[in-house]
C-alpha cells in the first residue's frame, strides 16, 4: 500500500465558543477522492482550510507529502484582473511554464480572456479559478464546492478534470453539496 | 478534550486571598502616603508650592503606566509562546486599567502643570509625551481586540500588537527624550530618586507601592470576571450543542 | 523556499496601485491638498510657513500613507488572494514586505520627490538642502509604510478599519517623525538625526514584515 498523499488525524476545531467538529481523521492516497459532506456551516470549508494549512486546528495534525492546489469560493481574482492576467500571475509566482492561452481555451475562457473580473459572470470566474489547477501539476487538489455557479458544460469539464487527475495518480479532497457525479473512495460527513 | 480549566482554577484559588490582600495593603499604603503627602509634609515653593503635592498621585501613575504596559507585553509574550489561557486573560484585563492609569497620569500632570508653568500641556515634557503615546498604545490594543470576531483571534491579534508595541516603546522614549532635550525646559518633576529628601521619598514610595497593589488587585478582579465570562460562554455553547 | 512568488507579489502590487482608478494620484492629491490648505489656515507669513513647512510635510506624508495602506491587505483577505499568497513557497513576511514596498514606491516615494516643490511653496530657500530633505522624506516614508503595514495587516478583517489602522500606527510613527523633523533642522544635538532616521527605517524594515506575516496568517485563519 502506498503512503497517503494527505493525512489528517484527530482534527478538531473551535470557532469562538462553538465546537465545529472534533476528532476528524481522513487520508487521501493516489488515485483517490475524498468527499466532505455536511450542512451549511458544518465546517467543511474550515476542514479544507485546515488541510491546506491556512487555518490552525485546535487539535490534531495534518501532513502533506506533496504540493497542493487550492480552489475555493473566494476565487482570488482581483476586480480589475482578467483571466489571462490571473493565470499569468500565478504561473509566474509558482515558477510554472504553462501555455496560458491553451489552458484558457480548454476551460472555455478564450472569449472573455481579456475581460476584467468585475465584468465576468460567476461561472466564468469559477472557471478561471479552476484553470489554475492546470498551470502546474500538483498531486493534491483541495476544492471547496467546485461546481458552484457552473453550467452543465462546466460541470462536465470539472468532472473530467478530476477524473483525469485521479487516474494519473493525484488525489482530490472536495467539499461537495448535493450530487457529486463521481465515485469517491471515502466520504467524511461533518 | 480541550483542557482549559486546569490553569485558571489555580489562578482563581490564588486570587481568592491574594486580591483582597492587595486591596487591603494597597489601601493602607495609599491612605498613609496620601495623608503624608497632602497634609503632613511641608510644601516646596521651588516646585510650585502646594500644588506640587499632586506629585504623590501623579508620579506613581506614571510609573504604573510604564510598568503595566510592560506587564501587558510580557503576558502577551507568555501567551504567544506557551498559550496559557490565563496569560491572555491577564493581558486583556491589564489594558483598560492601564489606559485609565495613563489617563489619570495625564490629567494629574496637567493639573500640576497649569499653575506651575501656565499651560495645561507641556510639549517639552518627555515623560508626559511618552505617557501620551502609551495611552494610544493601550487604546489601540483594546480597539484591536474588540474588532476581532472570536476570542481566539482577539488574543492572537492583541499579542502581535502588544509585542510590536513593546519593542517600539524604548525607541519612542528615546526619540521623545531627544526631542524635548532640544528645548531645554524643565520637566514637570525635577526631583526623583536619591535626590529627593526622605520627607518626600517615603510617602511617595508608599503611594507608589500602594497604587501598584491596588492595580494588582483590580487586575485580579477583572481577570476573575473574564474567566467566569469565558466559562459561562463555554457552558452555554455546550448546552446549545446538546452536551 | 522560492523567490519567484516574492517578485510576482511585488509586480502585482505595483500594477494594482496604478490600476485602481486614481491609483497613485490619490495620495499625491491628498498630500498636495493638505500642503495647500495649511497656508490658507495658518496665514501666509513667510517666516511662519518656513518654520512649519517641514513638519507639515511630515504630517501629510504620514497621513497619506494611512490612506493607501487601508486597502492593501483587506482586499486580499476579502477576495481570497491572501489564501493563495500564503500557500506559495515564499515566506509570508517576504510577500508582505514586497507588497508594502511596492505601495511605498508608487505612493510614498513620489510624495517625497514632490517635497522640494512643496517646500518652495512654504517659502523655503531654494537650495540643495531641499534635495537632501527629499531623501529624508523618502527614508522616513519607508518606515511609515512598513509600520502602517503592520496596522493594515492587523486590521485586514475589520470593516472600515481605517481608524483602527491610524490608532495602531500612530505611536509607531513617532520616532521616525521626530528623527526626520530633527534631521531637517540645524538645532544643536540634531547632528545624529539623519543616522537615527535611517536606523529607525532599517528597524522598521527588519521587524515589521514578521509582524505583518503573523497578522496576515491570523487574517486567513
Amino acid at each position: 500500500m502506498t503512503e497517503p498523499l494527505l493525512t489528517g488525524t484527530g482534527l478538531g476545531m473551535i470557532r469562538g465558543e462553538r465546537v465545529l467538529f472534533r476528532d476528524v481523521s481522513l487520508e487521501a492516497r493516489m488515485h483517490e477522492t475524498v468527499i466532505l459532506r455536511g450542512a451549511n456551516g458544518a465546517g467543511k470549508t474550515t476542514l479544507l482550510r485546515i488541510l491546506a494549512g491556512l487555518t490552525r486546528p485546535e487539535s490534531g495534525a495534518v501532513t502533506r507529502s506533496a504540493p497542493h492546489h487550492w480552489v475555493s469560493h473566494r476565487e482570488g481574482l482581483k476586480p480589475h484582473e482578467t483571466p489571462h492576467e490571473h493565470l499569468s500571475l500565478w504561473a509566474k509566482a509558482w515558477g510554472a511554464t504553462a501555455n496560458v492561452d491553451g489552458i484558457l481555451k480548454f476551460m472555455g475562457l478564450s472569449r472573455p480572456a481579456d475581460v476584467p473580473a468585475r465584468h465576468l459572470s460567476a461561472g466564468q470566474r469559477r472557471r478561471t479559478a479552476l484553470a489554475r489547477l492546470l498551470l502546474q501539476p500538483r498531486s493534491i487538489w483541495l476544492l471547496d464546492e467546485p461546481f458552484t455557479a457552473l453550467d452543465a458544460e462546466g460541470r462536465e469539464l470539472v468532472l473530467s478534470l478530476i477524473e483525469d487527475h485521479c487516474r494519473e495518480g493525484g488525489c482530490v479532497v472536495a467539499a461537495i453539496h448535493g450530487e457529486a457525479g463521481f465515485g469517491a473512495a471515502n466520504e467524511v460527513t461533518l | 478534550m480541550f483542557s482549559w480549566f486546569a490553569n485558571p482554577h489555580r489562578f482563581l484559588s490564588l486570587s481568592n486571598w491574594l486580591a483582597p490582600a492587595c486591596y487591603a495593603g494597597g489601601l493602607i499604603l495609599m491612605i498613609w502616603g496620601m495623608w503624608q503627602g497632602l497634609w503632613v509634609v511641608p510644601k516646596d515653593d521651588y516646585q510650585g508650592g502646594d500644588i506640587m503635592r499632586v506629585m504623590f498621585m501623579h508620579v506613581p501613575t506614571a510609573w504604573l503606566a510604564m510598568a503595566s504596559y510592560s506587564a501587558l507585553a510580557v503576558m502577551s509574550f507568555i501567551w504567544f509562546i506557551w498559550r496559557h489561557e490565563v496569560a491572555d486573560v491577564a493581558a486583556k484585563a491589564i489594558a483598560p486599567l492601564g489606559a485609565v492609569w495613563t489617563a489619570i497620569c495625564l490629567a494629574t500632570g496637567s493639573i500640576w502643570g497649569k499653575p506651575t508653568w501656565g499651560t495645561w500641556w507641556q510639549w517639552d515634557d518627555a515623560r508626559m509625551m511618552s505617557v501620551l503615546f502609551m495611552f494610544f498604545l493601550f487604546l489601540g490594543y483594546m480597539a484591536l481586540r474588540a474588532a476581532m470576531d472570536t476570542r481566539q483571534k482577539a488574543a492572537r491579534a492583541g499579542a502581535i500588537l502588544a509585542m510590536v508595541g513593546a519593542i517600539n516603546v524604548p525607541l519612542i522614549h528615546y526619540s521623545v527624550e531627544m526631542f524635548t532635550s532640544l528645548h531645554q525646559t524643565a520637566s514637570v518633576i525635577t526631583s526623583s530618586g536619591p535626590k529627593m529628601s526622605a520627607v518626600y521619598l517615603w510617602p511617595l514610595l508608599s503611594c507608589a507601592l500602594g497604587q501598584s497593589l491596588l492595580f494588582a488587585g483590580l487586575v485580579q478582579t477583572q481577570m476573575r470576571t473574564e474567566i467566569r465570562d469565558r466559562r459561562t460562554a463555554k457552558l452555554r455553547a455546550q448546552l446549545m450543542a446538546g452536551g | 523556499m522560492s523567490a519567484q512568488p516574492i517578485f510576482a507579489a511585488f509586480r502585482q502590487a505595483l500594477a494594482e496601485a496604478w490600476a485602481g482608478g486614481a491609483g497613485a494620484l490619490l495620495p499625491l492629491g491628498f498630500f498636495a491638498g493638505t500642503a495647500v490648505l495649511v497656508p490658507l489656515g495658518i496665514g501666509t507669513d513667510p517666516a511662519t510657513l518656513r518654520a512649519v513647512g517641514p513638519g507639515i510635510l511630515w504630517v501629510a506624508l504620514a497621513l497619506s500613507s494611512l490612506v493607501t495602506l487601508e486597502r492593501i491587505f483587506q482586499a486580499d483577505t476579502e477576495d481570497g488572494a491572501l489564501d493563495l499568497w500564503l500557500q506559495t513557497e515564499a515566506p509570508p513576511s517576504a510577500i508582505a514586505a514586497a507588497k508594502t514596498l511596492a505601495h511605498f514606491l508608487t505612493a510614498g516615494l513620489p510624495l517625497a520627490l514632490l517635497s522640494p516643490l512643496l517646500a518652495l511653496m512654504f517659502q523655503a530657500q531654494a537650495s540643495t538642502g531641499l534635495l537632501v530633505n527629499a531623501a529624508y522624506y523618502a527614508v522616513g516614508g519607508l518606515a511609515f509604510y512598513f509600520w502602517g503595514g503592520v496596522g493594515a495587516a492587523l486590521s485586514a478583517t475589520v470593516r472600515r478599519g481605517g481608524l483602527l489602522i491610524s490608532l495602531i500606527a500612530l505611536p509607531l510613527y513617532v520616532p521616525t517623525a521626530i528623527f526626520g523633523a530633527m534631521a531637517m533642522t540645524d538645532a544643536p544635538g540634531s547632528q545624529n538625526a539623519p543616522l537615527l532616521l535611517a536606523a529607525s527605517a532599517l528597524f522598521a524594515l527588519a521587524v515589521a514584515p514578521f509582524a505583518m506575516a503573523a497578522a496576515l496568517r491570523l487574517a486567513a485563519d
